[in-house]
């Protein structure tokens, strides 16, 4: 710990690092849109992670948090537009929790373009394709995020005497 | 110090980076402590008598019976005296928020150690400080050699160092949970030895506690505590006053709430939620009626600080910790 500051995480060189994105899709519309931006084989960059959950309003923010303390470099939220929600309300929670995200993930110092939240509907094939090639390139001109070597060089993690006794 | 072996318990409380109200806290158990003393002795908390750190290294290993550690740990003594204390002690408790979750101090991890030590010794306006004298870890004194802490370059939760056995969290512990959480330990109610586990709370919500009355309205718009005068009985959320109950843990009894204040979520994120700050931001999701993109927007901005309001108490031990 005297040296907290001098120890790093071997960097990964930045010369072939790629983006990586983590993408929130609702499954009544967005998962069914970028479904079929692959069934009408748009191209699109392939740096996004996609995890299918039931509604946008059952995205919670702590999902997003996890993504960025894991090290992804942006994450993209998508739900149906207002009005088309399969739950009827999910995406009104969804509309008043990401803004408020934005604002707390910009106090924490991570770039607004690192972030994106839209609605794509299960016909948006084209949009959800133009979304991801949009911020996969903004997150490459802002370059990597790197969340877990950012703890480590503050000297987070490096304790963890978290031994179980006896050891 | 002669460990003497009458039968009592050696207890221990350490104050690190945190404000000292712990220490006082623990005397707010009141004629409890009459008790206290008749079931243990005080082998090391510098607040309240004179001990040194050479008494404790003359304890043998584990001769502690319970050490209530309070504050996080922001710079090089706190840890060693951190590192210290486990070895010594066979229960550690992280007493309060400081030393659970970071708390206040923690908020410093919004900015950097050069930041902080440019405000304080250079740009603050009341600063008087022509030779830009700032504080070195070694000083070459006529007398010697003088050392002091190194600063470390983010406020660490004493779980992030040492294995700890109990949480006993708040902002101060209240005082009746923490005669419970005594009585607890003390009484082998529980092992010595456990990871974390909270003590002196409940895994429910402060809004549990609460004795407002939640009338089942949408929140319309957020205001502050000086732009209005909060209609008694009725919650305080509900109203549009910045209210981190719901995703703050239960134990306190809700004691601002009965005064006409809000919670300022001390206690720390509920049992299910690892960040208090995204905790609340589900919930304010779920109370508030916005009808429109660009209304949601608008209502959100009235509401001051996210990260300063909603891990006040906890940003140690959230899932970012750090502002990049």
């Amino acid at each position: 710990m005297e040296d907290a500051t001098a120890v790093h995480v071997p960097a990964p060189p930045v010369t072939g690092w790629e983006p990586r994105l983590v993408g929130f899709l609702c499954y009544w519309c967005s998962y069914t849109g970028a479904d079929s931006a692959g069934t009408a084989r748009i191209k699109y960059p392939p740096n996004l992670d996609i995890v299918k959950v039931m509604c946008s309003g059952r995205i919670d923010p702590e999902l997003v948090a996890t993504a960025f303390a894991h090290g992804a470099d942006g994450v993209l939220v998508l739900g149906c537009h207002i009005g088309d929600c399969h739950y009827i309300s999910g995406n009104h929670k969804t509309m008043v929790r990401m803004p408020l995200l934005r604002r707390l993930l910009g106090d924490l110092g991570i770039e607004p373009g690192r972030f994106r939240h839209e609605w794509v509907s299960a016909a948006e094939g084209e949009k959800f394709a133009k979304l991801v090639t949009e911020m996969t390139e903004h997150v490459r001109a802002l370059g990597p995020l790197r969340w877990p070597a950012l703890l480590w060089a503050r000297g987070v993690g490096h304790g963890a005497d978290l031994r179980p006794w006896g050891e | 110090m002669n460990m003497a072996t009458n039968g009592k318990l050696k207890i221990a409380m350490y104050w690190a980076a945190s404000c000292g109200g712990c220490d006082i806290s623990l005397l707010e158990i009141g004629p409890r402590l009459l008790e206290l003393i008749q079931i243990a002795d005080v082998a090391f908390w510098p607040c309240a008598a004179d001990f040194k750190y050479t008494d404790v290294l003359g304890y043998p290993d584990e001769a502690l019976d319970i050490c209530f550690f309070n504050g996080g740990i922001r710079n090089s003594e706190q840890e060693e005296v951190a590192r210290l204390l486990r070895r010594k002690s066979r229960t550690l408790i992280a007493y309060g928020a400081c030393a659970g979750g970071g708390g206040i101090p923690a908020l410093a991890n919004l900015t950097t150690p050069r930041q902080i030590c440019d405000a304080v010794y250079h740009t603050n306006p009341s600063i008087d400080n022509p030779q830009g004298v700032e504080p070195e870890p070694l000083y070459p004194s006529p007398l010697g050699e003088l050392e002091i802490p190194e600063l470390y370059p983010a406020v660490l939760r004493l779980a992030d160092l040492v294995p700890v056995d109990y949480e006993l969290p708040g902002c101060p512990p209240q005082a009746d949970r923490v005669w419970e959480a005594i009585q607890t330990v003390a009484g082998g109610a529980v092992p010595p030895r456990n990871r974390a586990v909270k003590v002196g709370c409940t895994d429910k919500t402060v809004c549990d506690e609460c004795p407002r009355e939640k009338k089942q309205v949408k929140i319309r718009e957020f205001r502050r505590h000086h732009q209005m005068r909060p209609e008694p009985g009725w919650c305080l959320l509900e109203q549009g006053l910045v209210c981190i109950g719901p995703a703050t843990r239960g134990g306190c009894g809700a004691l601002c709430l009965k005064a006409d204040m809000p919670c300022e979520g001390c206690y720390g994120p509920p049992a299910d939620a690892d960040d208090q700050a995204a905790s609340m931001i589900g919930a304010v999701g779920a109370l508030v009626e916005a009808g429109t993109e660009e209304r949601a927007a608008a209502l959100v901005a009235g509401i001051p600080d996210p990260v300063g309001s909603f891990s006040r108490f906890s940003l140690a031990s959230g899932l970012l910790k750090v502002a990049k």
